[in-house]
This record gives C-alpha cells, structure tokens and sequence, in this order.
C-alpha cells in the first residue's frame, strides 16, 4: 500500500487523520477562544479584531476551507471506523456486559461529538450567517465607530474612527436569551467531555504516550480542558447573569436598558 | 492455616452458552453446580458438571483449555462479562471458586468477534491470530548453532520491556473485552517484543506494515483507546505497547513512502 492508502485505509492511519485533524480544530477552539475573550475589555478590542478578520478577504476563506476539511475528516473517519467496529464484534452480542477500567468520557464521543456538530451549525447561523437571531445579527444593528486605533502584536489595524459590524453589542444581545446561553454552555460542557478524551486519545494515537507520561498528559489534558471550560462558560454565563454590563453608548446598552 | 471461607462448599447456578455448531442459533441454559470445593478452579468446575451432564446422557459443555497453569493461552471464557473472570492478570484456569459467593449466578460466554467465529458453545476459533504472526511475527535468519551468549549487545531495558511483550500468550482476551473487537494490543505485543531488540530491526517497517494490514483484512475493529485489553489481559501487557506500534506503524508508512529501491532487486535493468 502507499502512504495515502495506508492514511486512509488502514486502522491506524484512520485513527491518525481523526488526531491530526482533532489537533487542528482543537487550535482553533483555543484561537477562537481567546478572540472571544476580548468581550470583557474595550468594544474597540472585539470590534476591531472582528474587523480584521472579515478584511483577510481570501485567507480567510483559506482558513474556513481547511478547517471544513479537517470536521469533513474528522466526522468521516469517526464514522467509518464505528461502521467497522460494529460490525467486528460479529452476530452475537454479550450476555453481560461490564466495563473494566474505560474513561468515562471515552463512553460518550459520539454523542458529545453528535451535538458538538449540532451546536457548530447553530454557532454558525447564528453569529456568522445570521439567520438564528436575525434582529440582534451584527447587520441589522447601527455600525460602531473606533474611539481608538486597534493593534495586533503592535501593528496598527484598524484606525479611529472607522465604521466597523457592532459585534461587541452583537454577542450582549444574543447571550442575555437564556434560552440561548444556556444551550452554548451544554454544548460547550459536552464539548469539553469531548476533549477530554479526544486529547489523551491523540497523544496514543501519535505514539507519545507511555507510562511515563501517562499520568502528566491525563493531568495536563485536564487542566487544558478545565480552563477552555472556564473561559468559554464565561462569556454567556457573565452576559446572562448581568455580571457584565454593556459599556456606554453601545448598541446593547440602550437595547437592554430599554427592554427593562 | 486454611480459612473457614475458603473450605467451605459452595453452589452456584451457571447461566451457560450452549451452541451446537458454527453459524447455528445458540442460547444461555442454566446448570446447577452443587457443593463445590471452593479451591477446585472454574474450569474443574466445569469438568464436574460435565461429567454429571454425560452420566445423565446430555452432551457435555464444550470449552478449550490445555495446560491449565496460565501459559498456554488455550482457555477462553467470557465469566460474568470478563475475559477469564474477576481478577487481573489471572486466566480462566486459574481463576478459583473461592472467588465467587455462594449461591451466585454466572454467566459463560464464549469470546464474541466476527474474525473468532463459535466452534462450539464456548469454543472460538482463534487461528486469525496465527495469520496476523505468519504475516510478520517472525525474524528471518540462518538457523544453526546458537550463537555465543552476549554477542549481540542488548540494553538491559530494552530486552526488560521486549520481555514484558512477549510474556502474550495469544489468548484473546483482549479482543474479547474491546468493545470494538480490535486485536491492537495483541498486534503490538507482537511487534513490539521484536522491534525492540536488534535482531528485529531489519524488517521492522515491513513488519508492522504487514501484520497491521493482516489485522485490518481479518476484520478485527479499530482501537478507541478505553484500555479494556489491558485490564482483561491475563499477563497485564501494557497498552503502551499500542501507542508504540502506532508510532511504528506511521514512520514506517512514511518510511516506505520515500525509500529508494535497489533497480536489480525489482528486477529493473541497471
């Protein structure tokens, strides 16, 4: 066999793409995450940066393409595989069944993986397509203008005064639904579940771990998933709770101020 | 001193699976074991209650076993949902009565997976292993006279952990307790106890290549990486071996993808 059709075909190599492409979407969680965070400083910071990203115009969609490949892998190889492993167990199913020592989080990938899928295609419709809170959709609200120059790494990106999406009020007004936040916090708590064993799974799949390691990639693994947890309940659990008020003049202070 | 629990004689009620052949429809009947010794071992248990089945003219439950002292890999049960019963690192022969209460009920199953099809109620045939070690589980040297001890250098560590691979006896229990039925953590021991010693460098790309591959085509399913082999495995081998094997098998993938080939060994002209 070649190395595309060892990749592809084999166990191993199957297992291989679903770590390779799990490490990818894990990079992007943690960007996206630490993007996100921005809510909690200047409306300039999360304005801007979103105004930055919507200008890499091709690179952009560079990025989307990747990582769209990487889920399509992701979910093609999971599927491929459970198809095999059902049906290796062969006609008779156990009489009893008892597990020995297997992670609990091991037990639930595919129905944390299922509804992970399900919150990805909502998270999309609603703040990047815009047809799941079309009202508060960064579209319909009235463009914020820069009170300061926006930096990354000290390159000015965004200047003063431009007319950039009010993303900042965007995200207040779709977090204080609680309908809304509390089912981002399901999703990202199942998400987490997901991690947890997806981690320590890739680091066996790559060939890193070994009883030496062991016990430091589990507890590290945890420690990992523990702050993406805490970071990204954050966000809808701060907005929902009214722990963070909008800042003044922002198109989601005078909406809530209004609503109350 | 012998303890008041372990002369007591116990009963148990079997919850057994009969099958009369391959491909044929089986079922659990229960059978009765009446005062056993606690210190006679499952499978003795079995040979009574086999030989009360034959004196009442009924055919006696069919189970492998050989050497019965935990070295052959021959016995097979599946006993109350674990390969070779409740304790780690313990083969079914060598599991005792005194491990379960008096009055229980257990439940014997054969190995369940499609490449170890039912020979007869808890008999599976297990040759699939055998291919996967023709495929690759060999070193291919002279034979002749043996060689002069410590002529080969081999680092004490090395020859420890290739040890601890081949104490694998084969039996399966690991893919009996893999929800998938994959046979990753036998493969691995396989590989591994060779791949760790000098004599099993030359072909250990092709080796793990080959016998990867055989594992696949037998239809044996893919490792989630849950651990259950391990903790079903009579000789406790680590599943670090696996994490070993996978290293092995994808730099021998992208190994072979880039190595030149002599042109007079494919036959080529020069």
């Amino acid at each position: 066999m070649t190395l595309i059709g060892n990749l592809f075909r084999s166990s191993i190599g199957r297992k291989f793409l679903m770590a390779i492409s799990g490490l990818v979407l894990v990079g992007f969680v943690v960007g996206h995450l630490v993007g996100n965070l921005q809510i909690f400083a200047h409306p300039d910071k999360i304005n801007g940066y979103a105004h930055f990203l919507q200008g890499l115009g091709p690179a952009l969609w560079a990025v989307r393409i990747g990582l769209l490949l990487c889920v399509v892998i992701h979910i093609w190889a999971a599927v491929a595989l459970t198809i095999e492993n059902r049906k290796a167990r062969g006609p008779e199913a156990y009489g009893v069944h008892k597990w020995l020592q297997a992670a609990w989080a091991s037990r639930y990938m595919r129905m944390t993986g299922v509804v992970v899928l399900a919150f990805i295609l909502y998270h999309l419709a609603h703040f990047t397509v815009g047809t799941a809170q079309v009202q508060s959709f960064k579209t319909q609200l009235p463009e914020y203008h820069m009170t300061a120059d926006f930096q990354l790494l000290g390159f000015p990106i965004v200047s003063k005064g431009t007319e950039v999406h009010d993303v900042y009020s965007m995200m207040f007004l779709g977090f204080a639904n609680p309908v809304v936040s509390i089912f981002y916090i399901i999703a990202i708590a199942l998400l987490t579940v997901h991690l947890l064993h997806g981690i320590d799974s890739m680091f066996q799949t790559i060939g890193w771990r070994n009883r030496n390691w062991a016990g430091a990639l589990r507890k590290l693994t945890a420690l990992f998933c523990l702050l993406y947890l805490a970071g990204n309940v954050a966000i809808p659990g701060a907005i929902l709770t009214g722990l963070v008020k909008p800042a003044d003049g922002t198109a989601a202070q005078t909406t809530l101020h209004a609503q109350r | 001193m012998v303890a008041e629990s372990s002369t007591k004689l116990i009963s148990v009620t079997l919850r057994v699976w009969r099958q009369a052949g391959p491909n044929q429809a089986g079922r659990f009947v229960e059978y009765k074991a009446k005062n056993c010794n606690p210190n006679m071992s499952f499978l003795e248990m079995l040979d009574v209650v086999n030989d009360e089945l034959v004196s009442k003219g009924e055919e006696p439950i069919a189970f492998a076993h050989d050497c019965r002292e935990g070295i052959c890999g021959t016995c097979s049960l599946v006993i109350d949902g674990k390969p070779h019963g409740p304790h780690r690192g313990i083969a079914s022969c060598q599991t005792y009565m005194r491990s379960f209460e008096d009055g229980a009920v257990i439940t014997v199953e054969p190995f369940r997976a499609k490449p170890f099809p039912v020979v007869k109620d808890l008999i599976t045939d297990r040759s699939a292993f055998d291919k996967i070690q023709q495929a690759g589980g060999f070193i291919s040297i002279r034979t002749g006279a043996a060689p002069d001890a410590n002529s080969i250098p081999v680092p004490k560590e090395n020859a420890d952990l290739a040890m601890d691979a081949a104490a694998c006896i084969g039996c399966g229990a690991c893919v009996a307790a893999c929800k998938n039925a994959s046979a990753m953590l036998f493969v691995s021991a396989k590989v591994s106890q060779l791949s760790l010693m000098p004599q099993g460098q030359p072909e250990r790309d092709t080796r793990v290549l080959n016998m990867v591959a055989k594992m696949d085509e037998l239809g044996f399913g893919n490792c989630t990486n849950q651990y259950e082999c391990s903790a079903a495995c009579p000789k406790l081998i680590s599943h670090d071996f696996i994490a070993r094997m996978n290293k092995d098998y994808l730099a021998a993938s992208f190994r072979s993808a880039f190595r030149v080939k002599s042109n007079a060994a494919s036959g080529a002209a020069g």
